[in-house]
């Protein structure tokens, strides 16, 4: 427990400065101190994937990351997608394709099919399993999440080619 | 009355239709509600130092250094739990049953590793688990039972002071001429099976906030529990509350999979904390509680021999059963619910005629035991299942030909199998006829015959079960249990604005059913799907209920909103007959809107609850007092339930190198009569095989000798991942349905039952040229390894 430390972070567009002590990890700092509850905590070391979020582009575990590691960069989040009344299209391609249940898992699936979508082909399915690998998803046997993330795909890649 | 231009006079059928759900736009956005999202002003958070022990006497808590850490609020022990909350066991009218009292915080002694010794409560979690590691706990360490034989035996120490033996519970069942059926046998097979260990591993952790409002003197307790009228009827003795005074809220509930269907130490010690602090309490599990605390489910060791004909015919099946059910019988389930629904259950859907088995549940220094997806039954079908095949090996039978030999027939229904449960109808043998078609069977084993030609190790397994589910009041969930299983409640209304709530008792874990209610509400009503709110998950709306456990949510929960949609729309037909003048069998509802068939004299119910409740005048008296309002409470009992069967088939590969077991292929087809929304029903199938497959080569709680749980991370309790579970195909067989309100039955555990026992037949079938038969799983890397190893060595 050493003193706070002031940090700056800029969490879906907007900028906050906070005095943080230097163990609060980024999914309490999010949850707790930013009232961002859609980032969830499934397990507190790194395997299962529900609090991932988005640092500078890059899909990071906010349990396993400190606040101040993320001092100076964009954090995004579950919230930085659509709205209810707007979802995104990955968010409308799990609903479509019934790709969440009891939505614990789904915010952090998101934030990493986001990532995944922004980096690599997902050519065929054995790819798209691959990156999802790091997500645990105990309702859904991932079947439809992988339908719904094969949606997104051909959706980006349609765009793509237009 | 004419009506309005854009009202339509149809009558749309939602029940089948695969409706988008309505829990989605929330959660994928994050806007859901689970309970460690709670946030109250004051609000003090829990957390728990618990017992790295498996058997010790509390000598001594020292907790002074940690009391004056800045920022802890208070210490409570066992002790002082005790004062606050009134004991409590889990009851049961079964014989030979042995009850234990379960301590909310440990008492004088521990009996588990992972059992709650003191609650520090502090300013933050963090403060709080800075605490935890400053208090001095004083252990004298006991004889550790972690071999549950051991446990049996006359001379065990006692795990429990006031108990006669460490056998909690102990049954047993025969029906007809056991001896003579092995007499008669051309073949027999057999031996010990072991089913291990497992735990439901919810991605959202247990959790509770737990508020005590000074003013009305009552308690609300926020947690994720999938039966909050069992939870909040205990807690009104534990705290000599009446029902009114305590509500029990289950808000978005993280997966809940049978873990979360017991009442927990956490919400008892969070309710006493915050009625005696009058502040609100937080407590959030952490995953190594969760692996440590959570209900653990099956660990079972069977020794079971089965006897057939050289026809296939099963001439006689026997079992004895011993249940490891950990240190305490859970509430309100008590440790027979496991051990007892294995040999219940064994005989699936099979015709046997001559059947003996004895179950003993034994108390070991373990955690408790509850339930998990599927209860008794994933073990009874591994073990029938695999009896099946190996005699069909014995005799030179193909798997599918024995099942089909001696699944019972449609014109053998109702049948009573021989542990006494009644089968009343399913479609067996079409099931597994489907699902031999959908897979291509016959072309699979040539595929197959190709594939052991080139020497890899390919297999094909079949488990085919019966699943008694939407149980009514004739049958407790679990024998002799002081809680009502049999019943449901839903109350329909629509109130002076013209709006449709259906309030239920049953609680919703991501099963959708927030959706697949409003489409049965809706349709019987006739108002649109998005018309109807739902109310699930609160104790505050209907004045009984107990959740959702045991695949009943559909049958239940379904008949229930049927039978009271149905009352409401009689009420709106009454109303409807005088405004729209008309008889009332001419009156017809859809849509959201009322008419007079055949004509377009019409109206929207929505006007016609504002004319009945706030229009004086315009709905004469004697309507209003014969029917009150648009409202109806109704409670649905389906007597005996219904039976769910299915059939699965599956290919597996086994890498020669890695000895890890890829499932290839994979179908299930089911009998779950009539669907309300195919696409949940669907994922249903898709989440419960794939637990199956976890727990058929992966999942397995570890316990060292003394009792230390070797597997309390997400590293070492492997759950599958994306790359382990395989595409795979359901296909429903809408049969002739049963006589269940709406022709529903339960449909939520059946994958879990079924692919245990597939994967292990089709590992089986793939090392049968070794000669190996999985009597264990997880088939891990490491068990085939050395089944291969040890069958090379022969």
């Amino acid at each position: 427990m050493t003193a706070p430390v002031a940090i700056t972070v800029t969490v879906n567009g907007v900028a906050h400065t906070a005095a943080v002590e230097p163990r609060l990890l980024l999914a309490d700092f999010l949850r707790e101190n930013l009232d961002l509850t859609g980032t969830h905590v499934g397990c507190e070391h790194g395997i299962c994937g529900a609090c991932t979020v988005l640092m500078n582009g890059d899909s990071v575990r906010s349990c396993l990351t400190f606040a101040v590691q993320a001092d100076g960069t964009a954090i995004e989040t579950v919230e930085s997608l659509g709205t209810a009344d707007d979802l995104s299209p990955l968010q409308q391609a799990f609903r479509d394709h019934h790709a969440l249940q009891c939505g614990f898992c789904t915010p952090g699936m998101l934030m990493t099919i986001t990532d995944l979508l922004q980096k690599y082909p997902l050519a065929d399915d054995d790819d798209i399993r691959d990156g999802l690998s790091g997500n645990i998803c105990r309702c859904t046997g991932y079947q439809n999440i992988v339908r719904a993330v094969r949606a997104a795909v051909a959706l980006r890649d349609g765009k793509d080619g237009a | 009355m004419s009506s309005p231009d854009d009202i339509s006079l149809t009558r749309p059928q939602f029940v089948g239709a695969s409706v988008a759900r309505r829990e989605d736009p929330r959660l994928l956005t994050g806007a859901g509600l689970y309970v460690a999202d709670i946030k109250r002003h004051g609000m003090v958070h829990i957390a728990f130092r618990r017992s790295d022990h498996a058997h010790a006497e509390i000598r001594a808590i020292d907790c002074a250094a940690a009391l004056a850490l800045p920022g802890v609020v208070a210490i409570y022990t066992g002790e002082d739990i005790a004062r606050l909350a009134h004991p409590y066991r889990a009851t049961s009218r079964m014989k030979n049953y042995q009850a234990t009292f379960i301590p909310p915080i440990a008492v004088g002694k521990v009996r588990y590793v992972g059992e709650a010794v003191v609650a520090v409560v502090a300013d933050s979690r963090y403060i709080a688990e800075d605490a935890l590691g400053m208090i001095d706990v004083d252990y004298a360490p006991l004889p550790v039972l972690v071999d549950p034989e051991r446990a049996l035996a006359a001379d065990a120490p006692l795990l429990h002071d006031d108990l006669e033996s460490n056998i909690l519970a102990e049954r047993e069942f025969s029906r007809g001429d056991v001896d003579g059926g092995f007499a008669k046998a051309a073949a027999t097979a057999g031996g010990r099976f072991h089913f291990t260990r497992t735990t439901p591993v919810t991605i959202e952790a247990r959790a509770a906030v737990a508020e005590y409002d000074r003013r009305t003197r009552t308690l609300e307790l926020h947690c994720t529990t999938q039966i909050p009228g069992i939870v909040r009827d205990k807690l009104s003795d534990i705290f000599d509350l009446p029902g009114p005074r305590i509500r029990v809220i289950a808000p978005d509930v993280g997966g809940g999979f049978g873990g979360k269907t017991s009442l927990y130490s956490e919400e008892i010690v969070a309710c006493a904390i915050a009625r005696d602090l009058e502040r609100p309490v937080k407590w959030v599990g952490d995953r190594m509680e969760d692996l440590m605390t959570t209900g653990h489910a099956f660990d079972e060791t069977v020794d079971a021999e089965i006897a057939v004909a050289m026809d296939g015919a099963i001439l006689a099946v026997r079992a004895d059963v011993i249940g490891d059910v950990g240190a305490y019988s859970i509430y309100p389930w008590t440790a027979t619910i496991e051990p007892v629904q294995v040999v219940s259950f064994l005989p699936g859907p099979y015709r046997i005629e001559n059947y003996a088995a004895r179950v003993r549940a034994v108390a070991t220094n373990k955690t408790l035991t509850g339930a998990y997806r599927g209860v008794g039954r994933p073990i009874s079908v591994f073990i029938m299942d695999r009896l099946l095949d190996m005699a069909a090996r014995r005799i030179g039978m193909d798997p599918a030909e024995i099942r089909r030999r001696n699944l019972v027939n449609d014109d053998e229904f109702p049948y009573k199998a021989a542990s006494g449960l009644v089968w009343d109808k399913s479609a067996f043998q079409a099931c597994l006829q489907t699902a031999r078609d959908g897979i291509g069977y016959d072309a699979l084993r040539r595929e197959q015959a190709a594939a052991r030609a080139e020497g890899r190790w390919v297999g094909i397994g079949i488990a085919s079960y019966a699943e008694l589910t939407g149980v009514g009041s004739r049958i407790a969930v679990a024998p002799g249990m002081p809680i009502n299983t049999g019943t449901e409640t839903c109350n329909v209304a629509i109130d002076s604005t013209g709006a449709v709530t259906a309030s239920f008792g049953i609680a919703s874990q991501g099963q959708g059913m927030e959706t697949t209610l409003a489409q049965v509400v809706a349709e019987t009503l006739g108002v649109r799907v998005e018309d109807v709110d739902v109310v699930l998950g609160d104790t505050a709306s209907v004045s009984h209920g107990t959740g959702t456990y045991a695949s009943r949510g559909a049958v239940l929960g379904g008949g229930a909103g049927t039978l009271a949609a149905t009352a409401v729309r009689e009420k709106i037909v009454q109303v409807a007959g005088h405004l729209l003048e008309a008889a009332e069998e001419d009156i017809e509802t859809g849509d959201g809107n009322v008419w007079v068939k055949g004509t377009d004299r019409a109206m929207r119910i929505r006007d016609l609850a504002r004319a009945l409740y706030s229009d004086m005048g315009r709905v004469p008296k004697e309507i209003r007092d014969r029917i009150d309002n648009l409202e109806a409470t109704r409670v649905y009992d389906p007597y005996f339930g219904t039976t769910t069967s299915a059939s699965h088939i599956c290919m597996v590969e086994i890498d020669p190198e890695t000895y890890k077991v890829r499932v290839k292929r994979y179908i299930v087809v089911e009998d779950c009569g009539r669907v309300i929304n195919p696409m949940i029903a669907d994922g249903q199938a898709h989440g419960g095989v794939a637990q199956g497959i976890g727990v058929a080569l992966m999942e397995e709680v570890i316990h060292d000798e003394t009792g230390q749980v070797l597997t309390a991370s997400l590293v070492d309790y492997v759950v599958p991942s994306a790359v382990e579970i395989p595409s795979m195909d359901v296909i429903h067989v809408e049969a002739e349905l049963p006589d269940t309100v709406g022709g529903f039955r339960g449909l939520g555990e059946g994958g879990t039952i079924g692919a245990p026992a597939c994967v292990a037949n089709a590992i089986s079938d793939a090392l049968s040229p070794l000669g190996i038969e999985i009597m264990e799983i997880p088939a891990t890397p490491e068990r085939i390894f050395r089944l291969v190893e040890a069958a090379r060595a022969d």
